[in-house]
């Protein structure tokens, strides 16, 4: 506890005297060890008013993004000066050791210190962020050391000035609220703790590697938000950050605020980002047989007519994962739409539900035609 | 070192609690949360090798617990002293999550998770022992689905162990290979021990009363392993006549109440020497999966196999049962055929087989008095008839399965003597 206390008047001093001289120190990796303050990485600082990316550190954006409580995300991605991320049609790229990629959840101000639910609107991030317009919650590191990727939660303090490490998780109260003030929602906005980020990091379940999960093609291919008019992949090419990118047939998630996309294309890129990197063929949730990742065609495979595994009370009283046509008939829009812990999905870094990502869910099932029911179906014991 | 540390963080609390626990109160001590930070750390900081001893005392976590490291044991200081408990949970699927492989928890108390109690997702050589997972409130479809709940695991020891409350299996082993569940005790769960998908488990000397089915050995479809090869033997299965409190959906919301075992879709089952007593639908079903309801052409693959094939019982000692089974159809089956007084056989077959199968099904059932019915499931049930003497057959003993742990233990102790 005495070290941590001293550790972090260190890095206060440090910061101020950097401050004085009007440049950042450059990112600092740390190949080893857990740094007690996202500023020992200097990827990102703030003087308490505005959160500024360092040199080298770039933003991204994804077509469709996991959901989280609504909050909004700046992404960055720094890799060490000359070195280049590897293209893959499929999977996350394949970063060079020194890579640290950060995420920073950050909502709107309301009045009286709650959050705002409105949609990211573009370039709110573009020259970092204003804090006396957003709250700051959390930046999550994700740091590619030579032994893999390692995950870091940090949590920001009052004053908006440092975050810091909490390795065990944190429980965030917020109330959110619409602009118009309706839909007032107190909830408890949960920081992850460690294992929790490798719950959805660990996309095979039988290495138990983290990975990435936004940096994939399919996520990254969309125009770039701030630099308006490039295809963001093209750009990450044009800066020498990313090499083996094919000319054509580079994967595409539709976006799911895109009205002009088709029902279907949304829905999967939802289903893709927010559970695909369970529900896979290898992923921790495989053993459910459902597999959600934009890679599965096979329409039992996608939950049609498919009894659960092991849901338990997750099944809210539903005998199968989609019945065609009949939303509120199927075990998946239940669970995205729960709030109890042993029933919801995903099962963490959600306290709130995502009503527009329900919504396209919904739309998609009542889209399909057919029903569930066939030869022996109804000739239960009971 | 560490250990030690551990405990002086938590010495404070757990004097009042321990001052708490002297006085002969029925109400439990309130819990408190100064542990959960504690012990996510320890938990995220752990290596192979590390015992993490957690002492007597109520300890509250209002978060799951997630362990990934390999070769770590967790243990408590007795299951009614030791007591983690989940009233208060906002956020985890579970209570504790494993994804590791040599991993041991021992002697402590896992209560009232909102989701699983303990799931072990993925890993080899689990020791599950001397641990209780129960859900204080009773049986309530509100309560978690499984209490202890390795899945896709290998080399698997579940014993002394007590599952209370699960609103889907107690104890739930799932898509696992070579298992010993023994000298448990699962009592109003939906169903008690639960054995799916897996290849090669022992279920023995275990008690399982007032669920609403006993002991299943159930296959599921859609799965990359189908199941066979358990033993269920010398267990006690009485009075499991609760009502089934799943939400529908679940596989086990098909089980009638008042099932002792219950055999579905698996295949080279063998149930023998057990006590099974007062089950009042049947003490042994053998079904189908075209009995779950849950059969539908678009949603199950195609190579699943939904008959149960090279089902032996036999040895068993039957008493009671039968009189009072659940659900409209079997009712009218049983009055129909054994009158107002009567009672459902010891064994009942829903009847539907493989045509195709060469062989037959081998459903064997030689077990003295003990009668057989067959529903005639594929008819609708409307000739159902005794069929005892007609599956009078024996099938080969099926093979023990051996733990590494315990062939060592084995051949160690034989060592010096020779």
């Amino acid at each position: 506890m005495k070290r941590f206390v001293i550790c972090a008047a260190i890095v206060a001093a440090a910061m101020s005297f950097i401050g004085c001289q009007r440049s950042q120190a450059p990112v600092l990796f740390h190949p080893q060890g857990q740094p007690q303050t996202l500023g020992e990485w200097h990827v990102l600082s703030s003087d308490g008013t505005r959160l500024t990316l360092n040199q080298g550190v770039e933003p991204y954006a994804l077509n469709t993004a996991l959901f989280s409580d609504y909050a909004h995300k700046l992404r960055t991605i720094w890799m060490p000066p000359g070195t280049k991320a590897k293209y893959d049609a499929n999977d996350a790229f394949d970063f060079p050791v020194g890579t640290i990629i950060s995420k920073t959840f950050y909502y709107p101000r309301a009045e009286g210190g709650a959050v705002l639910r409105v949609a990211e609107q573009k370039g709110e991030s573009a020259n970092g962020l204003d804090l006396s317009k957003v709250r700051l919650i959390e930046t999550r590191l994700l740091v590619r050391r030579q032994t893999g990727w390692t995950a870091l939660p940090y949590v920001w303090n009052e004053a908006q000035t440092e975050a810091t490490l909490a390795r065990a998780g944190d429980t965030v109260p917020l109330t959110m609220h619409k602009p118009d003030g309706s839909a007032k929602t107190d909830f408890a906005y949960q920081v992850p703790d460690e294992n929790q980020c490798a719950g959805c990091h660990s996309t095979n379940n039988t290495t138990r590697e983290l990975h990435p999960i936004g940096p994939k093609a399919r996520h990254l291919n969309r125009d770039d938000p701030w630099h308006p008019g490039e295809n963001q992949l093209a750009h990450m090419v044009s800066l020498g950050r990313l090499e083996g990118l094919p000319g054509a047939g580079v994967a595409h998630n539709a976006r799911l605020d895109d009205a002009s996309a088709s029902v279907e294309s949304r829905a999967r890129a939802y289903l893709d980002v927010n559970c695909g990197h369970c529900h896979s063929q290898v992923g921790p949730a495989d053993t459910s047989g459902l597999w959600l990742d934009a890679g599965t065609d096979d329409t039992r495979r996608l939950g049609l007519c498919k009894p659960p595994v092991a849901a338990g009370q997750g099944t809210g009283d539903h005998l199968f994962d989609i019945v065609p046509g009949k939303p509120d008939d199927s075990i998946l829009v239940y669970r995205m739409s729960s709030l109890d812990p042993g029933a919801m999905m995903p099962e963490v870094g959600r306290a709130t539900v995502h009503e527009e990502g329900v919504a396209v869910v919904r739309q998609w099932i009542a889209d399909w035609l057919g029903n569930c029911t066939s030869d022996g179906a109804h000739v239960a014991m009971r | 070192m560490k250990r030690i540390v551990l405990g002086v963080a938590i010495t404070m609390g757990l004097a009042a609690l321990a001052a708490c626990q002297q006085q002969p109160q029925p109400a439990a001590p309130a819990a408190s949360t100064d542990f959960q930070k504690v012990l996510i750390e320890r938990l995220l900081d752990a290596k192979p090798g590390d015992v993490i001893e957690i002492p007597a005392g109520r300890h509250a976590f209002d978060r799951s617990l997630t362990l990934r490291v390999n070769g770590v044991t967790i243990r408590g200081a007795g299951m009614d002293k030791t007591i983690l408990s989940f009233k208060d949970q906002k956020a985890g699927a579970e209570g504790l999550l494993v994804n590791a492989g040599d991993f041991t928890l021992e002697n402590l108390a896992i209560e009232d998770a909102k989701g699983d109690g303990l799931k072990i997702n993925e890993g080899a050589n689990i020791t599950i022992r001397g641990v209780r997972v129960e859900w204080t409130g009773g049986p309530k479809t509100s309560n978690g689905a499984y209490g202890i709940y390795p899945v896709q695991t290998t080399n698997v020891l579940i014993e002394d162990s007590v599952a209370i409350g699960a609103s889907d299996a107690g104890i739930y082993v799932g898509q696992s290979k070579n298992v010993v569940v023994r000298r448990n005790r699962a009592e109003r769960n939906v169903a008690g021990i639960e054995i799916e998908n897996t290849i090669g488990a022992d279920v023995y000397e275990n008690t399982a009363t007032q669920n609403t089915g006993g002991i299943l050995v159930f296959n599921m479809p859609n799965l990359p392993q189908p199941g066979h090869t358990t033993r269920v033997y010398r267990n006690k299965v009485f009075e499991n006549n609760t009502d089934n409190f799943a939400a529908k959906g679940a596989a086990v919301a098909s089980v009638p109440a008042g099932s002792g075992i219950v055999i579905n879709s698996n295949d080279q089952v063998e149930i023998f020497d057990n006590d099974i007593a007062d089950n009042q639908t049947a003490n042994v079903i053998v079904s189908s999966y075209f009995s779950t309801g849950y059969m539908t052409d678009k949603g199950v693959a195609k190579t699943f196999d939904p008959y149960p094939e090279e089902i032996a019982i036999h040895g068993n000692r039957f008493k009671g049962g039968g009189d009072r089974p659940d659900g409209f159809d079997l009712k009218a089956l049983k009055v129909a055929m054994f009158g107002l007084n009567g009672r459902l056989p010891d064994v009942l077959w829903d009847g539907y087989v493989n045509a195709q199968r060469a062989g037959g099904p081998q459903v064997c059932i030689d077990n003295g008095q003990a009668q057989t019915l067959n529903a005639d499931g594929p008819n609708k049930y409307k000739n159902p008839s005794v069929v005892t003497d007609k599956v009078r057959c024996t099938l080969p003993p099926l093979p023990v399965v051996t733990l590494p742990s315990e062939a060592a233990a084995t051949t160690a102790k034989a060592a010096p003597s020779a």
